[in-house]
């Protein structure tokens, strides 16, 4: 996309020299760096529970973020109004955090090549209401038709387009157009109005409706939240204390986003303040464990062309055979640490402070075949599916629950286990990692990570992989 | 004519607009706010954030068929564009029996000064809030020498107005304010090192607690987890310290959700008029107190705010409804409905709380021997269909009635239903920190899950 294209230009006649004189603006009391972040965003959702579309909302926000840095210090103002006259005052605002000469030389905008990791011609959101209806409707018939035990059954799917515009006083101009969709699927079973049990599936990412009609279809979902329902009704109490656990493939990769990821972001580290902070160099894991943060794989949700703060995104190395590699940095962080950013800098919207983050944070593949590494456990815990997850980044404790798992008797999966948290120490829990297996997934594209009260999209993935050793908090 | 008038205006003619495009019925909220929030850290200005905003929401029923819509562009284009969009959008949605909009007689305002908005916050000067979150800071990184590190400390503010309007004849307004004050600090000894954090909010500037209180309470909690062990695997009793025991209200509140309890996704379904809790158990959501956080004048389907009793003396009187669940349900709206700018509305709680007993919490640690006071909890690990309860936690071992060694790393699993049946004991501390609150509880047995 060229900048008279974008929406900002054509829609509301944002000129390139008004880019440069609210940047002007910006640093009119002095400051280091100062960038804008213009943003117009649609979305859209409908849901269906009890058979019923009960709801479907379209929206539509823009704004602008200005944000000055001087130092370590951040001034920030925004405008959800794109006059040039609340630009200019969001700018004026944004200055008063510093004082003195600027130290920014003169510059120009340039427009930047970038990726072009989600060619979607089409974005969900421009598509016909009608069409979009008809996914929701399709989950609802075959999550019940799955198994006479359903008996509720909710379906939701939400898209939405957000353009952005990032201008900076490096002079860096870039633009994207970020799509991105998402269906997902809770179905509840029960026997003879006995306690009912949840199942969850979902899935999307940046791309064309018609991967929900051909590729990863309403139905693939319904059923994967159905059989899990269905699955759950068996359940016993969930073990207590430490054991072995096998995480299975794909969204379990959460492990990683708490136990590590969120540890890594340069932020944190640059304050001192996580488990990880100056470790550098030092092994943090046993050396069959290669993690790394990838905002660069295409049509995936935590995927982007360019970060929040104009960078290309990348694939970035975190742990390697088990010696932490690097940190997840952010425009602020880098200068201060005097790296480069890892274009890892987000923000929820114009309204947010950007910091470092993840994208799509996964394991990679080991050599061993994921039964054998069922096989070898006598007696833990199969984790299939989880909840969401949490960590301390300062004492590096992490949690994630469980929401579908199975108990390893001798080798074999037994019976289905209820609800439970599992926790673990970052620096530690993945020195016990003894066998990682060869079927590297990434999970279905649901995930939302939240940090310092903004939500983003992510990505994880890790293959099957076996943790000799971690608490698991059941009750029996 | 005020600003004030004009958006109450704006919201009423959106809703005439509507009907006159074809919808039966129209309800339009309109939300704008003004932000401001400085954080330091390490006794220097860190971040500096200040900005206004507005949106406004509209919902329409075309008989039993609903479209919703929301812009943040207030223009003649703008309002235009939300118009169609509802329209169109109610056209794929299904015919609903129970859609539909409060009844006129329910709909109203409580009247008088509710306590919501302060005008001391808006005249605050900016260095002013900056030497409070500075003072918060320093005195957490003085109380001791382990106190090496923070994260900083922030003091926030939020002028808001809230408008509402529908086809039934109501419009209503009213503006609220907020101020907090908050800080991390970050402790050492030896190779342990943990965070804690404490903080305040009030509607008023004044309402605040001292900044040094705040300071030296966060650092007390952060040096008070050094050097933390896990402990065996065991049943214990198991006391939440008031900041913990809040939470359990978030899970009492979802299982009392009216939607939750028309889809039978509640352990809390069809116990209506039941015993839930221990006879000692009292729980009531008010959203009238004046002056607390979870206090309105009316809900977001214009209906006035109430105090209902929803657990009384363990006995289970009242979920919280909105207009829908109301009517799927055969009970009448309880003036919880809570909603964004987009989309159906949904059930929110007012003051949500549990009453408040008569022991001191050292008189409720002095009755055990050997348990767990939890401090901290980590997770999503609760189930409300099946009640199970399983989260992260971590806190002090609670050894003959005294509070001994740090604990980390462990969870505490049982069932909501149990838990609830099992509270032992409940604190005199009943303190308002936000829309939610409980004093001091005791379950009489938990299973913590460590080594």
């Amino acid at each position: 996309m060229q900048f008279t294209e974008s929406v900002f230009a054509a829609r509301f006649q944002i000129t390139r020299q008004d880019l440069e004189g609210y940047l002007a603006e910006a640093l009119s009391r002095g400051g280091d760096y100062a960038d804008l972040y213009f943003e117009y965003l649609l979305t859209s959702s409908i849901s269906i529970d009890e058979s019923m579309v009960k709801s479907a909302a379209q929206g539509v926000s823009m704004g602008v973020g200005v944000r000055v840095i001087a130092g370590e210090r951040t001034g920030y103002a925004y405008s959800d109004d794109l006059s040039p006259e609340r630009i200019r005052k969001a700018a004026r605002v944004a200055a008063h955090i510093a004082a003195g000469p600027s130290k920014v030389d003169k510059f120009g905008l340039n427009e930047l090549s970038r990726h072009n990791l989600y060619p979607v011609l089409t974005a969900p959101t421009e598509t016909a209401f009608a069409e979009r209806v008809e996914l929701v409707k399709r989950a609802d018939r075959a999550a019940r038709a799955y198994d006479g035990r359903v008996f509720q059954v909710q379906a939701a799917y939400a898209d939405n387009l957000r353009q952005v515009l990032v201008a900076t006083s490096e002079g860096v101009l870039t633009l994207d157009r970020q799509p991105l969709a998402r269906l997902s699927v809770s179905a509840l079973a029960r026997v003879n109005g006995g306690t009912p049990q949840r199942g969850h599936s979902g899935g999307g990412g940046r791309v064309e409706l018609r991967y929900f009609q051909e590729e990863k279809t309403p139905e693939v979902f319904a059923r994967e939240a159905a059989r899990e329902a269905i699955a759950m009704l068996d359940a016993v109490d969930a073990p207590a204390g430490e054991m072995t656990v096998v995480l299975g493939p794909g969204w379990p990769g959460i492990l990683l986003h708490e136990a590590v990821g969120h540890g890594l972001e340069a932020d944190f580290n640059r304050k001192g303040v996580s488990a990880f902070s100056g470790r550098i160099g030092e092994k943090v894991a046993s050396e069959l464990c290669t993690v790394i943060d990838d905002g660069t794989i295409n049509n995936r949700r935590g995927s982007l062309n360019v970060d929040d703060e104009g960078h290309a995104t990348r694939r970035n190395v975190l742990i390697e055979n088990g010696v932490l590699r690097g940190y997840l940095q952010d425009k602020l962080s880098s200068r201060l640490l005097g790296s480069e950013s890892t274009g890892s800098g987000r923000r929820e919207s114009y309204a947010h402070i950007p910091m470092p983050r993840m994208t799509n944070t996964f394991m990679l593949a080991g050599e061993t075949e994921p039964e054998d590494i069922i096989r070898s456990v006598p007696r833990g815990l199969y984790c299939k599916n989880f909840g969401g997850g949490q960590v301390d980044i300062t004492s590096g404790n992490f949690v994630f629950s469980a929401s579908e798992s199975y108990l390893i008797e001798d080798g074999k999966l037994t019976r289905p286990v209820r609800n439970a948290t599992l926790i673990g120490n970052g620096p530690e829990s993945l020195k016990y990692v003894s066998m990682v297996g060869n079927d590297l997934r990434l999970d279905e594209g649901i995930g939302v990570c939240g940090k310092e009260g903004q939500s983003v999209p992510v990505g994880v993935g890790i293959p099957t992989i076996r943790v000799d050793r971690m608490t698991v908090g059941g009750t029996a | 004519m005020t600003a004030t008038n004009h958006l109450v205006e704006l919201a009423q003619d959106v809703v005439k607009r509507a009907l006159d495009a074809g919808a039966t019925d129209a309800e339009c909220t309109i939300a704008e706010g003004d932000e401001f929030s400085a954080n330091v850290r390490m006794r220097e200005i860190e971040n500096l954030k200040e900005a206004g905003s507005r949106g406004l929401g509209l919902r329409i029923l075309v008989g039993k068929k609903t479209g919703s819509s929301y812009t943040s562009d207030l223009s003649e284009e703008g309002v235009a564009q939300l118009l169609k969009s509802a329209i169109e959008l109610a056209d794929i949605t299904t015919d609903d029996p129970h859609a539909g909009l409060p009844e006129a007689e329910e709909l109203g305002s409580l009247p008088g000064d509710l306590g919501l908005y302060s005008p001391d916050i808006e005249k605050l000067e900016t260095p002013v809030k900056i030497d409070a979150a500075t003072r918060a800071e320093d005195a957490a990184l003085s109380a001791d020498p382990r106190i090496f590190n923070s994260e900083g400390a922030s003091f926030d503010n939020h002028v808001g107005r809230h408008i509402f309007a529908n086809s039934r004849g109501f419009a209503g307004e009213y503006r609220s304010s907020y101020c907090s004050l908050s800080t991390v600090p970050v402790a050492r000894d030896g190779e342990s090192m943990e965070r804690d954090y404490w903080y305040s909010m009030a509607r008023s500037f004044a309402g605040l607690e001292d900044p040094e209180y705040i300071g030296r309470t966060a650092a007390l909690r952060a040096l008070r987890r050094l050097n933390a062990k896990k402990v065996e695997t065991r049943k214990r009793p198991v006391v939440f310290e008031p900041r913990t025991a809040r939470t359990l209200l978030d899970s009492i509140f979802d299982a009392v959700h009216g939607m939750s309890i028309y889809r039978h996704e509640s352990f809390l379904a069809g116990k209506l008029g039941e015993k839930v809790a221990g006879d000692n158990v009292t729980i009531i959501d008010d959203g009238t107190i004046p002056g607390l956080f979870g206090t309105s004048p009316f809900d977001d389907e214009g209906v006035p705010s109430r105090r209902t009793v929803v657990i009384d003396k363990g006995v289970l009187k009242s979920y919280l409804l909105n207009s829908y669940a109301a009517r799927k349900l055969g009970l009448k709206t309880t003036g919880n409905a809570s909603r964004g700018l987009a989309g159906n509305a949904g059930i929110g709680h007012g003051n949500f709380f549990i009453e408040k007993g008569v022991q001191s919490p050292d008189q409720i640690l002095a009755g055990i021997s050997d348990g767990f006071y939890v401090t901290e909890l980590m997770g999503f690990g609760v189930n409300i269909v099946t009640g199970d309860y399983s989260r992260g936690a971590a806190g002090l071992w609670i050894r003959n009635g005294e509070l001994t060694f740090a604990v980390s790393e462990v969870t505490i699993a049982g069932n909501l239903k149990e838990m609830l049946m099992n509270v032992e004991a409940i604190g005199s501390d009943l303190e308002f920190r936000g829309s939610e609150a409980a004093p001091t509880l005791k379950i009489g047995e938990m299973t913590v899950g460590g080594l």
